[in-house]
């Protein structure tokens, strides 16, 4: 199954209640923050604590991300080394604005998978917070083979942009299908920026709506209770998953046969309606709605 | 190695406060309030003098305030306090 | 021939008398032939004697201020040896520390304790061990006599001259309010004497009353007899805590797919903000299904109020108040009915409502790979929590689930063996945790259900197993040898004993 993103949940690196419990409910990637959520003071603390944690909590299937301090501060290269070392799935960049950042990251990775002797492992994803950020996105997309995703981050873009936020979204538009279009073209994951009222689960839930139309992957998340939302408007319609089981089953039959064609009522099926079928059947049963045993 | 005092760590649910400073006295000396002392005082003591003894540091003392922290949060408090004494990190 | 009839019943005959009639306005002879009195006349009128056992309610909750002003009168006047028998004990209750330290509390009953008055106990302060029985236990040990009570001291916060009492006031000074006195009447009922205390004293008759003056024999008004304030919050409380909020879902999940979600079902929740939240959960399906509940029964919350108010539950039965939104319910809902701890819980009573109940969502301090359950003394060996009704609900309900998280911080809930056995494994069906949810290996049919239904079954071994992998291996407790404790059974057997902490 490929790795499914509808929820990044952020908790802070300093808060070891937080980060302990964090994987209990069911985030598809947890990502520990090392930059805003810290200090200054106790970045050294933070990192210590993400390192220790990364390194011996069962975080069970949760893809574990670290969002380090950018590079050009006294803490990121610290930072990177202590999380590489710890074995962390992706390493979040944030404040992303040329595909050189991305560059410089991989090296700084590189250099530390080369002394544990595991050249490769460490993937990347970078938050794109700027204008120039968004107009760069297919450059920092296609920086590194390690880059797994590109992510909006709201708050920053829209000062820079010298917009105000609204409920609806509109001034973010351009972004958010300017980071999806990026990171299809460079066959990555499309992460959406965070919603912070906790009191107004309904706009959230049009956020999200949104989002999963224009073609996102999934949601950085701030707090459990946004989870269950996320998820559900991410759940396929019972009509999509049998549409997607018909497809599944026909490929299989086709298999059977050694055949490369694949026909649904006599109709050829493209390749993009069987990428789309099989991640249907993820969301699906990720969502609990499909079991394995209903579909074998 | 000069050790100052310092601290790290909070006094939160599943937290630990480290305090540490220079002891006149060999070795480490560990003062601990735990709300789990009965349970696991002893292994928490295990926790602050190895993770010191692996980072080199001896003749301190040491009080911690636990609230409930596990092993791996003890050991980064303990070796953010240390750092923070010492001066010496450990990262490169 | 009215001679024969008399000497045949062994009745004396009729005789007129010249006695006239009182012609005093009744309303001032209520007042004359009143009960009122001072509180150290009601004690001495009851003839309270060294050794006796008095008694209390704790409807008051962390407000209570009866126990500490009665028991401090007492100590005035001399007593000493006295066994205290209260429905239940809490952290305001501290002063009894010293109460026992000079002799004059001797003894205690109750369903739990907290506080200092508990770390002191679980430290061997009492000769006497504490004897610990569950609500609907007390109700039959009172009943039934194991438990004699000789005289009761019970606030209320509106009592009539002549003892007519209630948990609430309509008057225009009511000063407190605590809704149902369910644990208050076995007393009532069964004592020798009863003392009503009371900070409304209204013009008879206080009716609807729920303690009669046929039961009661003084009424002494008093400033204040409890905070209303810290039975809980007027408002319906939501929990915010994610954890809660999870286990409370994953509950509801259970309880929707059990097979005992149909029209007519009944259903209590526990305290604890998970349980409590739990109905929350179930709420929509309901609406959704269109299910209605007979009753709810138990603690009434806010929650239950409400759903009883938009039609989802046609009957709340409460033995206890839970908070101010359901203590006023009772004062305006005839369909809204206070129980005692007897017709609530008791094993003995056939018509208790926990015999008909379906669905009861309890919380834990530990739960065994045995699915015991232990909800009065903490991992560390402290006592910190009550009885209550939970093994009561949990033996005679057709569905227990217990909910609680794996861990509190560095303290496991799911354990090899209960620190004290409360609640028997056998009458827990379902223990639910935010990293998974065991069900009772007598119960495969439900685990099977469950299951079909989706939902993260496991092992309850792989979740002690999982705690302490998270955690490591906890030291064994610095228990002595003095028992401290005795953990009555329901049936009046014993259960366990809690044994001294040494530090």
């Amino acid at each position: 199954m490929q790795r499914l993103r509808r929820t990044m949940m952020f908790v802070p690196g300093n808060n070891p209640a937080m980060m302990q419990d964090a994987f209990i409910y069911g985030p598809d990637s947890i990502m520990l923050d090392l930059e805003d959520s810290v200090t200054m003071t106790e970045k050294d603390a933070a990192r210590l604590l993400v390192h220790n944690a990364l390194k011996t909590i069962d975080y069970g299937d949760t893809e574990m991300v670290v969002r380090v301090n950018p590079l050009n501060t006294p803490y990121g290269k610290k930072d990177v080394e202590a999380v590489v070392k710890a074995g962390v799935h992706v390493i979040r960049m944030p404040k992303t604005e040329t595909a050189d950042e991305i560059r410089e990251l991989e090296a700084e990775i590189e250099k530390v998978e080369t002394e544990l002797g595991c050249v490769g492992r460490t993937q990347i994803m970078a938050a794109i917070e700027s204008t120039l950020g968004v107009i760069n996105a297919y450059q920092i997309a296609t920086a590194s083979k390690r880059m797994m995703g590109i992510a909006l981050g709201a708050e920053d873009y829209c000062a820079n942009l010298k917009a105000q936020r609204t409920p609806e979204g509109m001034e973010l538009l351009q972004a958010r299908q300017t980071i999806v279009v990026a990171a299809r073209a460079a066959g990555i994951d499309a992460l959406d920026t965070v919603y912070s009222n906790l009191n107004d689960m309904e706009t959230f839930r049009k956020e999200v709506e949104l989002i999963k139309t224009l073609g996102f992957d999934g949601k950085s998340i701030i707090n459990p209770r946004q989870i269950e939302i996320v998820n559900e408007v991410f759940a396929p319609t019972e009509k999509a998953i049998e549409k997607a089981k018909t497809i599944i089953a026909a490929i299989k039959e086709a298999e059977k046969r050694g055949s490369g064609v694949i026909a649904v009522n006599g109709k050829m099926v493209d390749r993009p309606v069987v990428i789309r079928a099989q991640r249907t059947i993820d969301l699906a049963i990720a969502s609990g709605i499909l079991t394995q045993e209903e579909l074998s | 190695m000069e050790i100052k005092n310092a601290s790290a760590g909070t006094l939160e649910s599943g937290d630990i406060l480290i305090q540490i400073g220079p002891s006149e006295q060999a070795g480490v000396q560990i003062n601990l309030k735990s709300t789990v002392a009965y349970q696991f005082g002893e292994q928490i003591k295990k926790v602050i003098s190895q993770t010191l003894n692996d980072l080199g540091v001896t003749n301190v003392e040491v009080n911690a305030t636990d609230k409930g922290a596990l092993d791996c949060t003890i050991k980064a408090r303990v070796t953010a306090a240390a750092v923070r004494a010492t001066g010496k990190d450990v990262w490169a | 021939m009215i001679e024969a009839a008399a000497a045949g019943m062994g009745k004396p005959v009729y005789k007129e008398t010249n006695e006239s009639k009182v012609t005093t306005p009744r309303w001032e002879y209520q007042t004359v032939r009143s009960k009122v009195t001072t509180l150290e006349e009601a004690i001495k009128g009851s003839g309270l004697k060294d050794g006796m056992t008095i008694s209390f309610h704790h409807h008051f909750r962390g407000g209570d201020k009866v126990v500490n002003m009665v028991v401090g009168k007492l100590a005035e006047m001399g007593f000493k040896n006295l066994h205290l028998a209260a429905s239940s004990l809490q952290d305001v209750h501290e002063p009894l520390i010293d109460h026992i330290k000079n002799g004059v509390i001797t003894e205690i009953s109750t369903s739990g304790m907290r506080g200092e008055l508990a770390k002191e106990i679980s430290h061997g302060l009492m000769e006497k061990p504490v004897v610990f029985r569950s609500h609907g236990g007390r109700g039959s040990a009172i009943a039934n006599g194991d438990l004699h009570i000789d005289v009761a001291f019970l606030g209320a916060p509106s009592c009539d001259p002549l003892g007519n009492a209630v948990g609430y006031s309509r008057s225009q000074n009511a000063k407190s309010i605590c809704g149902s006195l369910g644990y208050a009447l076995p007393d009532a009922h069964n004592a020798d004497k009863v003392v009503i205390l009371t900070d409304d004293l209204v013009p008879y008759p206080n009716t609807p009353n729920s303690i009669s003056e046929s039961d009661v024999d003084y009424v002494v008004v008093v400033d204040s007899v409890g905070d209303s304030s810290k039975i809980s919050s007027g408002a319906i409380r939501d929990t915010k805590n994610p954890r809660d909020i999870l286990l409370a879902q994953q509950a509801a999940k259970v309880i929707i797919n059990s097979g005992y979600f149909k029209n007519g079902f009944s259903i209590q929740t526990g305290s604890g903000g998970a349980s409590l939240a739990a109905v929350k959960y179930i709420r929509q399906s309901m609406i959704d299904q269109g299910i209605k509940a007979s009753y709810a029964l138990g603690g009434i919350t806010a929650h239950m109020v409400k759903m009883h108010e938009e039609g989802l539950i046609e009957r709340l039965i409460d033995v206890q108040s839970f908070d101010k939104v359901a203590a006023e319910s009772i004062k305006t809902d005839q369909m809204h009915k206070e129980v005692s701890a007897n017709e609530y819980a008791s094993a003995d009573e056939p018509g208790s409502a926990t015999h008909y109940l379906d669905i009861v969502i309890l919380s834990a301090l530990e739960v065994d790979v045995n699915f015991n359950v232990n909800v009065l003394v903490g991992s560390d060996g402290i006592i910190r929590g009550a009885i209550g009704g939970h093994p009561d609900t949990a033996a005679d309900s057709a569905l227990s689930i217990i909910v609680c998280p794996l861990l509190r911080g560095r303290i496991p809930c799911v354990v090899d063996e209960v620190t004290t056995l409360i609640t028997p494994g056998s009458s827990v069906d379902v223990v639910v945790t935010e990293y998974g949810i065991a069900v009772n290996p007598r119960r495969p049919e439900l685990a099977e259900q469950l299951k079909k239904a989706g939902l993260k079954i496991v092992d309850i071994h792989d979740l002690k197993d999982r705690a302490k992998s998270i955690i490591g291996d906890a030291a064994p407790l610095p228990f002595g040898d003095k028992v401290v404790g005795i953990v009555m059974n329901r049936d009046g057997s014993v259960l366990d004993v809690i044994r001294n902490i040494v530090d």
